[in-house]
């Protein structure tokens, strides 16, 4: 009977890798967008 | 309750809340996945890809989290007519896309090296890929709303009749034959180990806090985005 060889740890690095990269990318954008929005309210209002 | 509705108050709570629901997920992910990857042992049966659990659990609940808080903000605008509601709904719409996009690929990385195949056309899958595409039609649907200016009425009637889609994900396991396991964690009870449900727990709550300071952040940005409008428009009125 033909096996494959995977290493278990391939998968694992890559689902957190995903994971990862995934939700702080969109901490950063939510944070960022946030920061720009209020920004140009604030900017609004002075005028 | 109800006072949080008026855009001020809530403008006032969310300013400290946003940073440290932030900061909080942040430390408690970080030291979740840390645990997971580090601590926890392997598995009898699955070996090293135990440790996928951490991330992919609490994305796919957040996931069906992020449409059942659509579904309850969009019932509370047409109930009460109340903006922030919809401004709400719409905030959910992002963050529970991307964490069932998460879900989705860590389920189906999960599911080579356990079942042999990256994906099966069976009830949980496709009912979660079905999710996917619900996020994406709310999204376009409540952008172009926004950007039109008409009521988000539309947006909140699709967000109500997508959540049908929910209890399917939750029961898809008993249903229909899956290769995906049936459920290990039901109300008061729970198959899994201590070993691995605690580093669980605390991940979800890790990410539940990431989750709960993006909708924060994204209700701020978009109540930033509608005042900022308003005062051009009315500027631009004094001046004609």
């Amino acid at each position: 009977m033909m096996r494959e060889a995977l290493d278990q740890w391939d998968f694992v690095v890559a689902a957190y890798v995903v994971g990862v990269i995934g939700t702080f990318a969109m901490v950063a954008w939510a944070w960022w967008d946030m920061r720009r929005a209020e920004a140009r309210r604030d900017k609004v209002k002075r005028k | 309750m109800h006072g949080y509705a008026n855009p001020t108050r809530f403008l006032k709570l969310a300013r400290w809340l946003t940073p440290l629901l932030l900061a909080m997920g942040l430390v408690l992910v970080t030291g979740s996945l840390a645990w997971g990857l580090f601590v926890v042992p392997p598995d009898r049966l699955m070996g090293e890809t135990v440790r996928i659990l951490f991330v992919h659990v609490p994305s796919v609940w957040l996931g069906m989290g992020g449409w059942t808080a659509i579904a309850l903000s969009s019932l509370a605008y047409l109930v009460w007519k109340h903006p922030l509601a919809a401004v709400a709904a719409r905030a959910s719409a992002v963050p529970g896309m991307v964490f069932t996009a998460i879900g989705l690929a860590t389920g189906s990385i999960w599911g080579r090296p356990t079942w042999g195949t990256w994906w099966e056309w069976d009830g949980r899958l496709t009912s979660m890929l079905v999710l996917l595409f619900l996020y994406f039609g709310y999204l376009a649907l409540s952008q172009a709303v926004a950007r039109e200016g008409v009521s988000p009425r539309i947006a909140a009637i699709f967000g109500l009749v997508g959540a049908i889609n929910i209890p399917i994900i939750n029961r898809s396991v008993v249903w229909w034959n899956s290769l995906h396991q049936p459920p290990s964690i039901t109300m008061g009870k729970s198959a899994i180990d201590p070993a691995f449900l605690v580093p669980l727990m605390v991940a979800v709550l890790g990410f539940s806090l990431l989750f709960g300071g993006v909708v924060l952040a994204r209700i701020r940005a978009l109540l930033a985005e509608v005042q900022a409008e308003a005062r051009l428009r009315r500027m631009a009125l004094e001046t004609a």
